[in-house]
């Protein structure tokens, strides 16, 4: 019998919910399928399995935050014979709190498999999930079925204003006037001030814990991880030239942006110095075998994220190019997966979309290293004794002092620049 | 294809890259980047959107050279012609 546990989705997550099974007992899955929603600060992460088998027993009630490693399911391996599961171990951290049990509310609630994504958006339309017909593979909501419901939905009569100032009463009947000494007006009561309290949205709360996140992870990398910089300016004439060349045959579909070309010498040159491509587990350094690439992408609204694009290094520019796009819809439609999020090796970040000339990053731990590359500009550069205009791109290493020193550095810097002098090769 | 119906493919293909982009306030006669965050992933996505919506495919230098929305409807209307 085999346990699936909480992940860990990130070096400082000590916790996360579950928000929904994907799967009940008895289902079938299979090695990377997806078969539950778990929220952390930074992200709704769809998490994938790593045995295949059938689901015995769901342990964890949604709604339930644990503790990193707490047992979730059980799955029956094939091969393994049905019977009671093995009572599971109990998570390192402090014992998660018991599942809910569900009440007779929660068994009246429809279950309601629905993509993180579509989650996030019924959620700022304020429409109710199990109000809407999913059209998915076994009737999973998706972004589109939620368009469809708030276009579908009445909309709805605005509720008036809270006002300073009763409403006017009509008008009494008149009476006749007696004179005399005017009666004194009755003195309104005071009333509050219009404003109400601001009463902070979704997208609020969430930019705010991906910020409280952001800083717990990059105050831990600053406290604990000697870092060390090295700068570079890299000529970019070959790779533009002959990725102009390519995207002018390219249909509109299939271009290229230059960043898969950095990706792509960035994966490759860690092969030259593998001791980048590392991360800590514990005070134990594990050299990694397999080459993840991590893209920094901001988030529309702010914040950023930085899955990884797997095996990075074996993988065609046409290939990068589609996994980079994809990764980019699905971090900024909150649909990233487990493995993506806790299988970097080394992170890329750029920001030269805003003219900024250089970045020296800060490592996300438990990596070792994070490359960044700034604005690609114009710049006088010198060439066989004569001055040319080139392009050129500013690349950076941040690198962790308990892993390699400068030596090593610069050697996979250069690496870097070499790869990028022959676009064709990578 | 009419102008409204090019500025309607336009504008739809910008939401799906930048959904909290206003056509309200944007101005057609302005560069777009600096109206709009956008990055060089969402402007593929949004010359794929064009050609999704349009079926005009916009090369590579030729969509370097378009800064305004104006300039795209132009530049759509003139290949579409």
């Amino acid at each position: 019998m085999a346990e699936f546990v909480m992940p860990a989705l990130g070096a400082d997550m000590n916790a996360g919910t579950l928000l929904q099974w994907l799967k009940q007992p008895g289902d079938v899955v299979s090695r990377g399928e997806i078969v539950a929603v778990v929220h952390t600060d930074k992200a709704d992460v769809e998490v994938e399995v790593f045995t295949t088998g059938v689901i015995e027993e769901l342990l964890v009630q949604p709604g339930t935050e644990v503790p990193v490693g707490t047992v979730l399911a059980m799955i029956r391996e094939n091969g393994a014979p049905a019977g009671p599961a093995a009572p599971p171990q109990a998570a390192e951290e402090p014992a998660p709190p018991a599942a809910a049990a569900p009440t007779a509310a929660d068994a009246a609630r429809p279950h309601v498999i629905i993509s993180p994504s579509a989650r996030h958006l019924a959620e700022e339309l304020g429409l109710d999930p199990a109000s809407i017909t999913g059209s998915g593979p076994g009737g999973r909501i998706q972004r589109k079925d939620v368009e469809v419901a708030a276009a579908a939905r009445t909309p709805r009569v605005r509720e008036p204003e809270l006002r300073a100032e009763p409403a006017p009463k009509p008008e009494p009947v008149a009476e006749p006037k007696i004179a005399g000494p005017p009666a004194a007006a009755p003195t309104p009561a005071p009333t509050p001030p219009t404003s109400r309290p601001v009463v902070p949205s979704a997208a609020d709360e969430r930019s705010a814990a991906m910020r409280r996140a952001i800083a717990a992870s990059m105050s831990r990398s600053k406290r604990e991880i000697p870092h060390f910089y090295l700068g570079q300016t890299i000529d970019m004439s070959n790779a533009i030239a002959w990725l102009a060349q390519e995207n002018q045959r390219r249909p509109v579909t299939e271009r290229l942006l230059h960043g898969v070309l950095l990706v792509k010498a960035v994966a490759l040159a860690l092969r030259e110095v593998p001791e980048l491509n590392a991360v800590w587990d514990g005070d134990e350094l594990v050299r990694r075998d397999d080459i993840n690439v991590g893209v920094a992408i901001s988030l529309r609204g702010g914040g950023l994220v930085a899955p990884c694009i797997h095996t990075t290094d074996q993988l065609s520019l046409d290939e990068l190019m589609h996994s980079f796009r994809d990764l980019v819809s699905r971090a900024r439609s909150w649909s990233l997966r487990s493995s993506e999020m806790s299988d970097p090796t080394i992170t890329v970040t750029s920001l030269g979309e805003r003219g900024v000339e250089s970045v020296f990053g800060v490592i996300f731990p438990p990596q070792v290293a994070i490359v960044g590359f700034g604005n690609m500009v114009e710049r006088p550069w010198i060439s066989e004794g004569q001055v040319l205009a080139c392009p050129v791109v500013s690349a950076s290493l941040s690198a962790d002092h308990r892993v390699t020193d400068g030596h090593r550095a610069s050697a996979f810097l250069a690496a870097v620049d070499r790869l990028l002098q022959e676009p064709d090769e990578l | 294809m009419t102008r409204d119906e090019i500025r309607t493919g336009v504008l739809r293909a910008l939401s799906d890259v930048a959904p909290e982009a206003d056509p309200a306030t944007l101005r057609f006669d302005s560069d777009l980047r600096e109206q709009v965050d956008i990055d060089s992933m969402d402007s593929l996505n949004f010359a794929i959107g064009i050609h999704e919506q349009l079926q005009v495919d916009i090369p590579e230098a030729d969509w370097a050279r378009l800064y305004t929305l104006d300039e795209v409807i132009d530049y759509v209307a003139e290949k579409a012609a």
